[in-house]
């Protein structure tokens, strides 16, 4: 059997701000290559904790995070960097596009930042996942010149930019009215269904958790069912 | 390849932001601006003070001081006794302060490698006769184009030509001031009464002015020769030998070489001199004080600038963070906006300052005591640009790197849960 594209063993979190209160109890969990998986819960359940402990971003657990088969624990900050760049992309809730750039651009940052292909060969890359997601007329406009449905396929396409093992998403679909969810939803699926990528997706949407191939259930920091 | 983007954000921010980088390069480009054409301005005058008196001193001078014989005869006649000799009310013996065996010793110094050249001089002391009144002066006897070569004694001859004194027998550069006094000019004839009484009539060939008013109503040149002549000595009577050397900070060495190996007394510029080294360092060092400040202020201009910078791009920091820029990279980002107000704006600070710099030595400036300079001086010596260029980028470097530091340790997980 392959290995899972992302592991978590025994996961443990404390906030420490104003008291000290435990929100993820020990969570196991495996996710494998082309999965799509929801992770679904009650605000303040610890969803989005899981999700930016697993993105790297926060490094203050316990338990054990495999990337790839690949420890996370002990790893320096830059190295770290280097994982959420080459093998993991992220959809916020929030675009979080750089208006400075152009959509084009912002799609090649993280292309550009691992450095594997030439410039010509990442701007070739962009447009390709551009008009995966149906925007590549939008190319050249800057950000805030587009509508937020296009902002967040924009920033689906960054994450994808890399080829990467995982796509997480915090609720991506949160600021989008049902129609454009709907689109960003489709994407997710043709993702997974044709492409075989794994996406890791959390959601308040019980709708939209139900079309995924596998949903975490999730209360109190713990996972009571899909774990 | 990493680098080279690290770069481009960095001017997608700057551009993003010009009007505030504009008024961040203007304040390192002012500091700049002001630095160069305050030292530059400050050293031309320092430069101008100093040529004042050090251009005319020699490096080391060699002369023979009037005093009496260390051994008198009476501690010869009893040496070898257990006595000693009390002896009040002594006096040098009757002999005028030459310097012995001078030719020999011009000789030598000449083929000294450390030795830019050598002049020697005759002073005499005499009075000029204006009617029934004697005024009180010195006549140095010198060579004139020696004397003109080593320091600059061309310069300070406002009337005549300084050569006229190896050509016209029996001629004098008068002072200035004493010329004023004697109501004479070029092409008269003054008469002087030396020491021992006898009358000369020298003709006038020029007019000098040192600057320094009373030097200018007591000094005149005249040459060797004439000079000997009122003194009635024969033309190996030199009161003193100036030396002049390639390296001026060998002086004080030097004069106590010389004074130990030609048995003479020797002083060097630098102890003849002392209070214009010390005006000239604290002039220097007030310079360099307010040019300093100046570019620290700037500094802390780029510091608030980037600072607000920072808190306005927290999400793309965040952002850029999420997407695999490491810590070390956002600090790298930040110092080069830093850097590149930085150079933009110490560059064309530069420019300015040498364009004011300029400006202020094409303004009139017409001392009376000094007849060469027509012009603020000013001194374009490259290393003020060089301090100027590193100084600014040393200050930007450290503006951009607290805000720089603050940057990488933003933590995008608060930043982007924050929303």
């Amino acid at each position: 059997m392959d290995t899972p594209a992302l592991e978590a063993r025994q996961l443990i979190k404390y906030f420490d701000d104003p008291v000290r209160v435990q929100v993820l109890h020990g969570l196991t969990f495996a996710l494998g290559r082309g999965e799509f998986a929801a992770v679904v819960g009650k605000s303040g359940c610890g969803k989005s904790t899981l999700l930016y402990i697993l993105s790297t971003m926060d490094t203050t657990y316990e338990g054990e995070l495999l990337i790839d088969g690949v420890p996370m624990r002990g790893k320096k900050e830059a190295e770290l960097a280097r994982v959420r760049n080459a093998q993991i992309g992220f959809v916020f809730q929030f675009h979080y596009l750089l208006n400075e750039f152009s959509v084009l651009r912002n799609v090649m940052l993280p292309g550009e930042k691992l450095a594997k292909l030439s410039t010509q060969e990442i701007e070739h890359r962009a447009y390709e996942k551009l008009q995966l997601l149906g925007i590549e007329g939008e190319a050249l406009k800057k950000p805030n010149q587009l509508s937020g449905g296009q902002k967040q396929r924009v920033a689906i396409a960054r994450a994808l930019i890399n080829d990467p093992l995982i796509l997480m998403g915090d609720e991506p679909t949160g600021n989008l009215d049902k129609k454009n969810g709907e689109i960003v939803f489709d994407i997710f699926k043709e993702l997974a269904e044709t492409y075989h990528q794994a996406l890791l997706i959390v959601t308040h949407d019980p709708e939209f958790a139900a079309k995924t191939h596998r949903i975490i259930e999730m209360e109190d920091g713990r996972i009571l069912n899909g774990g | 390849m990493k680098l080279p983007l690290l770069y481009d954000v960095a001017l997608s921010l700057l551009l993003a932001r010009w009007r505030q980088t504009l008024v961040a390069a203007v304040g390192v480009t002012f500091s700049i601006t002001m630095f160069i054409a305050l030292l530059s301005f400050m050293s031309g005058l320092n430069q101008l003070l100093d040529g004042l008196v050090l251009n005319r001193t020699p490096h080391v001078r060699l002369y023979n001081e009037v005093k009496p014989a260390p051994q008198q005869p009476v501690d010869r006649y009893t040496a070898g006794r257990k006595q000693h000799n009390f002896i009040r009310s002594i006096k040098p013996s009757d002999e005028l302060p030459r310097i012995h065996n001078v030719a020999a010793i011009i000789a030598a110094l000449r083929h000294d490698p450390r030795v830019r050249g050598v002049s020697p001089k005759t002073q005499a002391q005499v009075f000029y006769n204006v009617g029934t009144i004697n005024l009180t002066g010195t006549i140095s006897g010198i060579e004139a184009e020696e004397e003109d070569r080593l320091f600059a004694f061309g310069d300070y001859v406002v009337a005549g030509n300084p050569l006229s004194l190896k050509t016209v027998a029996n001629s004098i550069i008068l002072g200035k001031a004493a010329a004023d006094i004697m109501l004479v000019n070029v092409g008269d004839v003054v008469q002087v009464t030396t020491v021992k009484g006898n009358r000369v009539q020298l003709k006038v060939v020029g007019l000098f002015q040192s600057g320094l008013l009373d030097i200018d109503k007591v000094q005149s040149y005249t040459s060797l020769a004439t000079a000997q002549k009122l003194l009635g000595e024969a033309n190996n009577y030199i009161t003193d030998v100036q030396v002049k050397l390639y390296d001026f900070t060998l002086a004080p060495r030097l004069a106590r070489e010389y004074a130990q190996r030609y048995e003479v007394q020797a002083i060097d510029i630098q102890t003849a001199n002392s209070e214009f080294e010390t005006g000239t360092f604290i002039r220097t060092l007030i310079s360099y004080a307010v040019g300093i400040t100046l570019l620290t202020v700037a500094g802390f201009g780029i510091f608030n600038i980037l600072n607000m910078m920072i808190y306005e791009k927290m999400d793309t920091i965040a952002i850029l963070k999420a997407v695999g820029f490491s810590g070390s990279d956002v600090r790298r980002l930040f110092v080069a906006v830093a850097l590149a107000i930085g150079l933009s704006g110490g560059g064309v600070g530069l420019l300015c300052g040498f364009g004011l710099s300029a400006l202020i030595a094409r303004v009139p400036f017409h001392p009376a005591s000094l007849p060469t300079v027509h012009y603020y001086p000013v001194n374009f010596d490259p290393l003020f640009y060089v301090i100027g260029g590193v100084f600014s980028l040393v200050t930007t470097y450290l503006a951009g790197f607290f805000p720089a530091r603050k940057a990488s340790q933003i933590d995008p997980v608060v930043i982007i849960r924050g929303k």
